[in-house]
């Protein structure tokens, strides 16, 4: 098993340096100058120009930019944002735990809603519950996030009234961020109704991230369980005499959540590409909305190091879930 | 957690059904974060708003116009040849305190010297914190213009010029003037943590900051010391929100008071909503498509004239704007002073054209580029759109126009550098004043620089002298008629197709009591009132 969490902890490495060349060079690859871009429509003074493209560095050779990028990186330092001046670490981090609540409450909702879905499905293969769901989780899985997003709150805050518009919780409560997890912070604070309006705000947005994980992780849950269910096995579990539901919850899940717990692994990937329409919509303050900024502002700094970050994240993310795999499924540990 | 004293005076009587007192809390829902509280380094609409509740400048634009009135200087005086500026200080300003910081004086001469140098020396030891580049400060010239700032006594700052420049007075209106306080920022600085001024800043203004939480809240509170007396509201609340379907849909449900910008397409039910109500206002602004004078076939007057006969500026207009603009037929908007009104449009006629072009020995029509931003903008929602009017227009008389484009950083540096035949570009004016687009836009100075506004490269020297001429000139009256007369020469030379002044369109829940449309687009809640129901 150390040797299994060796071998995977090991291939981070260039994993990352390829993150970096990436976050680097892609982005110098799209056309615009951002100090032209900061000018907007009065220009700038040439000599000006000069002395700003000093101060960002941009005056270098690109590799060398690159080396001095990689070298502080490695120290920790992501450089300070070109607009607000602020280390990219600091923001993120600030920015970061929004990100992280809204897309742990969407997977929860994707998980909650989607295994049991997909294992009904397979079940009562070819029944109107099964069409129903493989039905409902393409028509989930295309649909564009941006347009279902404003869909849901023209319904349910406009229309209903049931939930609010956007943001992350009522402005009339004033919550010191501490953890800078809302859920957390309102119940730390002495106002339980802040915590209500907080979970009111994290509805919409849920929905609207959850919806395209749920769809996979249903309808992933239910090919795999379908497979599985076909098995000698299964069979001979049948023959057994054992019951249906320790057939299924005993025998078939466990061996068919190998590839659902691949496919959420990759999902949070998807999940963090989600997010940045998603806080868009509903104004969350996350760093989806900061990445976006940046990108209109070509904010070099912010762009790399939120990439880098985002990528790491993710990374991390599969890792843990290659390790996890190993824990369910003892052949892989003993693969090389 | 303790709670705090805002949160008791907001909460517990929101709570408690009914409550009479309940403190007034007005909600904005602005676009987007601030970069920071110093308007010195920003260049924003979104940063200015941000400040413009918290600090004052020497003079101010009233509120809803162009008209300079006295903030913390209560008066001045400018000497006979225009360049001393004397400004005699409002007495018993007080400042705004935090957790930082407690104010031991007023505001006195040596916050606005402190503001200059800020901006000006190199030397002083603010000047690179938060940012070095305090664009509007050099954009306006300030550097070449100013000669010396000093500090008379507490009350009385005189500032010396280089040359007289009638715009002086609206520029210091401006927010980049915008006044911090010196002695806050000495404590800041002795803490380790000069970048403080402008993260938790301290001002004179009409609200003091109470929290920023980025991309989600900006939350102020009435200052109850304000030197112009308390603001009507207790509680100024920014809910931001970037998307403009998701504003709307706040200010139906009343979860916000005021949205700026708003979706062209949401207009409709905007006007049929009974809660809500949409104030307009011509803004600042202009888009044209200019001319390169200098290339040919457009060194030809016949030819610009021609042009500006063949294009149908109504349909484009209609076309593009969708009510949120008006045809534009001077180079300044409406809303400002000296705009001459008398001034005569070209007709829409193709065959006439087709005749003046003939005339200027282009029978047969001819080939252009005609170039497009690849950007909306303030004052143009869809350049590119309007290229494709303007080219099937200009196809009419014979006239094949090319639609080019570039990346945005590079298109402004090509245009001004005079590459084209044929581009769009506009501009928003910030200090209310003629010069601002005359002389900047549409002067000589400008045309000759290779990265100057004058993207028309249009240096006629009638116009330049009475532009330049009324730059120098303080009496108002007499700048009023230069600018009229320059207005007359430039739609008899036709350096620009004037095409649209963009229209400010600003839903407002009917609640509100007396909102004003700002002509810069600011947004200020000072005054600003709001009927619970």
């Amino acid at each position: 098993m150390l040797r299994f969490i060796l071998t995977r902890v090991s291939l981070i490495i260039p994993t990352f340096l390829g993150i970096t060349l990436l976050a680097f060079f892609l982005i110098r690859l799209v056309p615009g100058d951002p100090i032209e871009t900061l000018a907007g429509e009065r220009g700038i003074d040439p000599a000006r120009l000069e002395e700003l493209r000093k101060v960002y560095g941009f005056d270098q050779p690109i590799l060398v930019q690159y080396g001095i990028y990689l070298s502080r990186v490695l120290q920790g330092d992501l450089g300070k944002s070109m607009i607000t001046q602020e280390p990219v670490l600091s923001e993120f981090s600030a920015l970061f735990p929004a990100t992280i609540e809204l897309a742990t409450c969407a997977i929860l909702f994707a998980l909650l809603l989607g295994l049991p879905a997909g294992i009904i499905a397979a079940i009562k293969r070819n029944s109107i519950f099964d069409h129903g769901v493989m039905g409902i989780s393409l028509a989930g899985y295309s649909m564009p996030i941006f347009w279902w997003g404003l869909i849901l709150i023209l319904l349910f805050s406009v229309q209903f009234d049931l939930t609010p518009v956007s943001g992350r919780i009522d402005v009339l409560y004033y919550i010191e961020p501490i953890t800078g997890f809302l859920l957390i912070d309102t119940l730390l604070s002495d106002e339980p109704e802040a915590f209500w309006s907080a979970v009111r705000h994290l509805i919409l947005p849920t929905i609207v991230l959850g919806t395209v994980p749920l769809a996979v992780i249903a309808r992933m849950t239910r090919s795999a369980m379908l497979e599985v269910l076909g098995e000698d096995y299964i069979r001979t579990a049948k023959a057994k005499g054992l019951s249906r539901f320790r057939i299924v919850a005993l025998h078939a899940l466990r061996n068919a959540l190998i590839p659902v717990v691949t496919v959420i692994g990759l999902q949070i990937g998807v999940l963090f590409t989600g997010a940045i329409l998603t806080e868009t919509i509903f104004s969350w303050p996350g760093v989806g909305k900061w990445l976006i900024d940046a990108i209109f502002r070509r904010d070099y700094p912010v762009l790399q190091g939120g990439a880098l970050l985002l990528g790491v994240v993710v990374m991390s993310v599969n890792l843990l879930v290659d390790l996890a795999y190993g824990l369910i499924n003892p052949r892989i540990r003993h693969t090389r | 957690m303790k709670k705090s004293a805002l949160f008791a005076a907001i909460c517990v009587p929101a709570f408690l059904a009914a409550a009479p007192l309940a403190a007034k809390t007005l909600v904005y829902c602005s676009e987007g974060s601030p970069e920071n509280f110093y308007p010195g380094v920003n260049t924003t609409g979104t940063s200015f708003d941000a400040a413009e509740q918290i600090y004052n400048r020497i003079v101010e634009f009233e509120r809803g116009g162009t008209k300079v009135v006295p903030s913390l200087a209560e008066k001045w005086e400018v000497s006979a040849d225009g360049t001393v500026y004397t400004f005699s200080l409002r007495k018993g300003v007080k400042w705004h305190s935090n957790k930082n910081f407690k104010p031991t004086r007023d505001m006195n001469a040596d916050d606005i010297v402190f503001m200059f140098e800020r901006q000006w020396k190199e030397e002083n030891p603010f000047f690179k914190v938060t940012s070095p580049n305090h664009s509007y400060f050099n954009d306006m010239g300030m550097p070449k213009l100013l000669k010396s700032v000093e500090k008379v006594d507490d009350y009385t700052v005189r500032i010396t010029l280089n040359q007289p420049e009638a715009p002086f007075l609206a520029n210091m209106a401006m927010m980049w003037s915008s006044v911090q306080s010196k002695e806050y920022a000495d404590a800041m600085m002795k803490a380790g943590t000069p970048e403080k001024i402008d993260q938790e800043p301290i001002g004179t203004g009409p609200f003091s900051l109470v929290q920023y939480q980025k991309d989600a809240i900006i939350r102020y509170k009435a200052f109850p010391e304000y030197w112009a007396g308390k603001a009507k509201i207790d509680d100024l609340v920014f809910s931001i929100t970037p998307d403009a379907s998701v504003r709307w849909a706040k200010l139906q449900k009343g979860e916000c008071h005021v949205m700026p910008y708003p979706n062209p397409a949401d207009l409709e039910a905007m006007k049929k909503d009974p809660n809500v109500q949409i104030l307009e206002q011509a803004g600042l602004n202009v888009g044209y498509l200019a001319y390169q004078t200098t290339k040919k076939p457009f060194d030809d007057v016949r030819v610009r004239k021609a042009f500006n006969m063949a294009m149908n500026k109504k349909a484009i207009v209609d076309a593009v704007f969708l009510g949120s603009g008006v045809p534009a037929k001077n180079p300044i908007p409406p809303s400002m002073w000296s705009y001459n009104d008398s001034v005569k449009e070209d007709e829409y006629n193709p065959e006439a054209a087709k005749k003046l072009l003939a005339e200027a020995g282009y029978p047969n029509g001819l080939e252009t580029d005609l170039w497009a931003m690849p950007v909306q903008r303030p004052y143009n929602p869809n350049a590119r759109r309007i290229a494709e009017l303007m080219q099937a227009d200009l196809a009419k008389i014979g006239v094949k126009a090319e639609i080019k484009s570039f990346e945005w950083g590079e298109y402004r540096k090509r245009a001004q550098a005079g590459e084209h035949q044929m581009a769009q570009l506009g501009w928003t004016g910030d200090n209310g004043d003629p010069d601002n687009f005359l002389h900047t836009l549409l002067g000589c100075a400008s045309a000759q620089s290779n990265s100057g506004s004058n993207i028309a490269k249009w240096c006629h020297k009638p116009f330049d002298d009475l532009v330049t001429k009324a730059k120098v000139t303080t009496n108002q009256a007499e700048r009023t008629k230069l600018y009229e007369q320059a207005q007359l020469i430039f739609k008899e030379q036709a350096p620009w197709f004037t095409v649209a002044h963009a229209v400010q369109l600003k839903p407002v829940r009917k609640e509100v009591v007396d909102f004003k449309l700002s002509p810069f687009g600011r947004h200020t809640f000072y005054g600003v009132d709001i009927n619970s129901k």
